[in-house]
């Protein structure tokens, strides 16, 4: 086994009994991004100096023998749209390009006072719009397990760097489905939080009311670790809930039984890939195995989550990305005559054309004569949709989908917006809900990983994980290793 | 039709964007399809039924008034693409 | 002719003496080199999130329940969107379709007429940082350095209803709504700084016609004098458009102080669409009645109680009362003052007359004074015992100016205190009489108008100390 191949949980037994070194570690990482970065262009930036420095710092705490936590020494990632003072925060956007931060976002503060090591900055679609990290402006992320295809998004850099070892853990964040669909894509572990579980402070604002932090990682063990790292009550964040933060390793155990476990019917109808859906049928029936209880649910309003999802997001969106005027940071075109053309010539020549279009179709829905019709009427149906996981909870203690309706597909940019955004109709519904889910691997199409997903009741991230990993225990998709294989540079 | 090349660009001006004419056809036709699919939430009887602003019932997450050091004068500015007497520069504001 | 009635509402923003901003910790301070108030928040840095001051909530109570308005118990925030380089993230946190404060009202004065201005709505927001022009004003500027101290400071905007009807009514509402945020110390209403900022709808409409006309909104009102200016020179250029046949446009001026005139800002008149919704990264506030009827029970005593009391306990004329309530310093000083003495009309006197004359001279406020209410109180005292004539009293108080001395010991450094010795009187009587029976003469041949020359005499001779009652009294009794 490679370090690079290895968990956190792993790798901090390895530290502890002093069989390895943090600087060690960080430089096998480091050694392996230089194998396969050309191939995965997972990373935007890299900061190799300060990772090596913090590394040697954890060293010397171990050579004393003071205590560490579990994340201190590991080497991970963070997606581009959260902030880390010093270090260059992109969101994969021309308009950030060469921006760097004064402060640290809340996680990060967090993750720095554990100790561990980040590697870089990893790659994603630009400000978090779009499900392929196509949009970046610095390129694709492909997908390790067959570079033709894409690796899934927003966060794709975070989940394709799990896969090609590239990073131990990494951070995501999820607005519609953006750590669990590239989670899935990958092969890789992917818990989106309850909304409100995680500080949003410094998190790039994407959708404010959605956007939740999470990390991506190899297994439910090592999403557990960084959840314990991450989550918990900021007064930087007025939506960040004051609540208590359990230890979420606790819940790792191998115990479905009587588990009530729900199959919304409305994900498993028109639209999934057959072979998707064999495959995830195949993962209920272990349950069933297992000794969970299978009960078939209904989400009625499923089928409206789309298109409320894409009028409420690019509402905040218009408003989030209205501070990126060449002003104080970012981007600005230099031949502007006034104040006013250079923020519209700055804005035009800094987004590309995804993040432009959903700008516009935010401002649409907000502006005077069309609010009523689009973005009143999605946050009415969004209480709908609410409300329809309120009463399928009250059978179930848990719901079990299709993380996406399809595997990873190729990177050829012939589908249209419309028809992409129709494929994010198993994940966006949890963001809506504020729910927390899980996306775990389940099983492979052609090669290409599945990926199911469990959604908990609001801040019950504990069943899910307990779930997750007694799935996980039971079957072992977690442990096959992405090839890096297809026709790309090879 | 929802919107026309003319209401393209006028939801353009009011997101300080320009959509170069070249792409006006395209773009409107995008913005087209999404708005003709959004039809399907008229469906929807929401009569009575109170919009989702914030998902969890949460409130009064207030702060003491307490005044406290914010970031240096050079951390300010460390990113201004111009700066003008320790300001962020821009050009004159009235055309 | 058409008489056409005059048709004002004002929109006023109060900074809130908060001592850190509405949505970050960063200091309110006025002043201070530019952008050296900031934070990530206030900046709009990516990433960057608001939390709400608890105060800004409290002080917009306080107003409300000083204005007396509904307090609603569910608030929450908006995002008005606009681009404007001062406005950090390109839209303004501010209340919309749910503000803290409903249907309130202030009673002016207006020559002895009373009136009730409706009060529409109170809401909280948050300030812009402020453009610095590298030329002389914004139109001449190649270009502009913005400063973003400013951003996030707390406002109320406080919105009245159509009902003033002219300038004067609109003054008078105007340092209503001023002493009411000065009392309930919310606000410093310092209109230069620009923490009280005015903004005047004018409109006209033909004498019983029941529609109002279309308005024109003036900003940039920063002084009672400009407010009054500004809607009389609207009034006159509304009057000659309609009278000449033509249509006031619905527009934004702005008021160019220097030349007397409102302009018209084309450049704020494109399409406005703010795009309002509800602000995500704030949770609503809810009020209860615990929190609400708290501060409604630490409201300090308010303007119209005030004057109520200077009039009912102090005996002061209304007129008197008005004024002196008008500005909270000043009816502090007052009641500072009237500790020590019973002659509160006295005290009036001095505040309405040589201080105010002394501060309008020297462009300071009653804040800034240096001579202490007690020693006001003590020359009011002196002078009402009779020991300084008015005449001396006036020579005393500038004296007290140069440093603030009591009244008592300058009288007895500048030798000042009255002659009131009979003795002494008799003895000046007897004197000028001896050196002017031409005088006496005439008095006697009914000239009233002789005695008047004979005290000149004697007041001069006594440098002024003498009785003049006195003086008079035995001077007649003398010539009889």
């Amino acid at each position: 086994m490679k370090l690079y191949e290895l968990t956190a949980h792993e790798l901090h037994d390895k530290l502890m009994g002093r069989e390895i070194s943090s600087v060690e570690l960080t430089n096998a990482l480091y050694e392996r991004i230089d194998e396969v970065e050309d191939k995965v262009n997972a990373y935007v930036t890299l900061d190799k100096e300060n990772a090596l420095a913090q590394a040697a710092k954890v060293d010397a705490k171990i050579a004393k023998g003071e205590s560490i936590s579990v994340l201190a020494g590991i080497p991970g990632g963070i997606k581009d749209n959260i902030s880390t003072k010093g270090l260059r925060t992109t969101c994969s956007s021309k308009m950030l390009g060469n921006f760097i931060p004064i402060y640290d976002a809340h996680v990060i503060e967090r993750l720095r006072a554990d100790e561990t090591i980040f590697l870089g900055k990893t790659n994603m679609d630009e400000f978090a719009m779009g499900s392929t990290t196509e949009s970046s402006y610095f390129g694709v992320t492909r997908n390790p397990w067959n570079l033709e295809r894409v690796p899934g998004g927003s966060s794709g850099g975070s989940a394709a760097a799990i896969a090609a070892g590239e990073a131990i853990w990494t951070l995501g964040s999820d607005t519609g489905g953006s750590i669990r669909q590239p989670a899935s894509f990958n092969g890789c572990v992917g818990i989106k939080p309850t909304y409100g579980r995680v500080s949003r402070y410094g998190c790039v604002a994407f959708a404010s009311s959605l956007d939740q932090i999470g990390p991506i990682t190899k297994d439910v063990t090592d999403a557990a670790i960084v959840l314990n790292s991450i989550c918990g009550k900021d007064e930087q964040d007025s939506t960040s809930l004051n609540v208590e933060v359990p230890d979420f390793t606790k819940a790792l155990v191998q115990n479905v039984k009587g588990l009530r476990i729900g199959l919304p019917k409305e994900y498993f109808g028109e639209g999934i890939d057959p072979r998707v859906k064999s495959e995830v049928e195949k993962a209920v029936k272990k349950y069933e195995e297992l000794g969970a209880a299978i009960v078939e649910v209904s989400l009625p309003h499923t089928e409206y989550a789309v298109i409320t999802y894409y009028i409420i997001a690019p509402a905040e969106a218009s408003a989030n990305l209205a501070r990126y005027d060449g002003v104080r940071y970012g981007y600005r075109n230099l031949e502007a005559k006034s104040a006013a053309e250079m923020v519209t010539l700055s804005r035009t020549e800094g987004f590309g054309a995804e993040v432009r279009r959903r700008i516009m179709l935010g401002t649409y829905v907000l502006s005077s004569g069309y609010y009523d019709a689009y973005y009143n009427k999605a946050m009415k149906v969004r209480t709908l949709i609410r409300r329809d996981f309120e009463e399928a909870f009250q059978k179930c203690d848990l719901l079990l989908t299709p993380t996406s309706p399809v595997v990873a597909y190729p990177i050829d940019g012939k589908m249209d917006p419309l028809s992409i955004y129709m494929l994010d109709v198993t994940t966006i519904p949890v963001n809506m809900a504020g729910l927390p889910g899980i996306s775990i691997p389940c099983g492979f199409v052609d090669g290409l990983p599945v990926g199911m997903q469990l959604i908990g009741k609001v801040l019950d991230e504990a069943t899910i994980l307990r779930a997750a990993y007694t799935f996980e225990q039971a079957t072992g998709y977690h442990k096959v290793f992405a090839p890096l294989g297809g026709k790309h540079n090879d | 039709m929802k919107v026309t090349a003319q209401d393209v660009k006028y939801i353009a001006q009011l997101s300080r964007l320009i959509v170069p004419e070249a792409d006006l056809e395209k773009s409107t036709e995008e913005f087209n399809q999404i708005l003709n699919y959004a039809d399907i939430l008229q469906k929807i009887d929401t009569t009575g039924i109170e919009p989702t602003p914030y998902v969890l019932p949460i409130s009064n997450a207030l702060r003491k008034d307490v005044a406290k050091e914010g970031v240096t004068h050079e951390e300010a500015l460390l990113n201004a693409p111009e700066v003008y007497n320790d300001g962020f520069k821009v050009p004159r504001v009235i055309e | 002719m058409t008489k056409y009635i005059t048709v004002i509402g004002l929109e006023v923003h109060a900074e809130l003496k908060t001592k850190s901003k509405a949505f970050c910790s960063c200091s309110t301070e006025f002043g201070g080199a530019p952008n050296t108030h900031i934070c990530p928040v206030c900046l709009g840095m990516p990433g960057a999130l608001p939390v709400l001051n608890e105060q800004v909530v409290e002080f917009a109570i306080r107003a409300g329940l000083a204005l007396n308005c509904d307090i609603k118990y569910f608030n929450k925030f908006d995002r008005k969107n606009y681009f404007y380089p001062d406005l950090s993230k390109n839209y303004q946190i501010s209340q919309f379709d749910k503000p803290i404060c409903l249907n309130g009202y202030i009673d002016v004065d207006v020559d002895g007429v009373e009136k009730r201005i409706g009060i529409t709505r109170i809401h909280m927001e948050e300030d812009a940082g402020k453009l610095v022009h590298s030329g002389g004003n914004i139109s001449t500027s190649d270009f502009s350095a913005v400063d973003y101290n400013r951003a996030g400071v707390p406002l109320i905007e406080i919105v009245s209803e159509p009902d003033m009807r002219s300038a004067e009514e609109a003054r008078a509402y105007l340092e209503n709504l001023k002493a009411i945020l000065e009392y309930t110390d919310v606000c410093d209403c310092k209109m230069q700084e620009g923490s009280l900022r005015c903004d005047a709808n004018i409109s006209l409409m033909p004498e019983g016609a029941t529609e109002f006309g279309t308005r024109a909104e003036v900003k940039n009102l920063n002084s009672f004098r400009a407010l009054v200016r500004a809607i009389e020179y609207e009034v006159e250029r509304q009057k000659e458009i309609l009278e000449n046949g033509g249509r006031v446009i619905q527009e934004t001026r702005t008021w160019d102080d220097a030349n007397g005139k409102t302009l018209s800002m084309r450049s704020k008149e494109e399409a406005h669409d703010y795009r309002y919704f509800s602000e995500p990264d704030l949770v609503p506030v809810e009020l209860d009645d615990a929190w609400v009827e708290r501060i409604r029970a630490e409201l300090p005593e308010l303007p119209a109680q005030r004057q109520a009391r200077l009039i009912a306990e102090l005996g002061l004329p209304k007129y008197d009362a008005s004024i002196i309530v008008s500005n909270k310093a000043m009816a502090e000083y007052f009641d500072e003052a009237v500790k020590t003495t019973k002659d509160a009309k006295g005290i009036a006197n001095w505040l309405l007359g040589d201080v105010s004359a002394y501060l309008n001279n020297e462009g300071i406020t009653i804040s800034e004074f240096k001579v202490a209410p007690a020693h006001l109180a003590e020359l009011v005292n002196l002078t009402k015992e009779g020991v300084l004539s008015s005449k001396l009293a006036k020579k005393v108080f500038a004296e007290m100016l140069k440093g603030d001395k009591s009244p008592k010991i300058l009288v007895r450094e500048l030798g000042l205190e009255q002659v009131s010795d009979e003795g002494a009187i008799m003895k000046l009587v007897e004197e000028i009489l001896a050196e002017n029976p031409q005088s006496v003469a005439d008095f006697k041949a009914g000239k009233e108008r002789a005695i008047g020359f004979l005290v000149g005499q004697i007041m001069k001779k006594s440098k002024g100390k003498a009785n003049p009652t006195m003086v008079q009294a035995m001077l007649k009794e003398k010539m009889q």
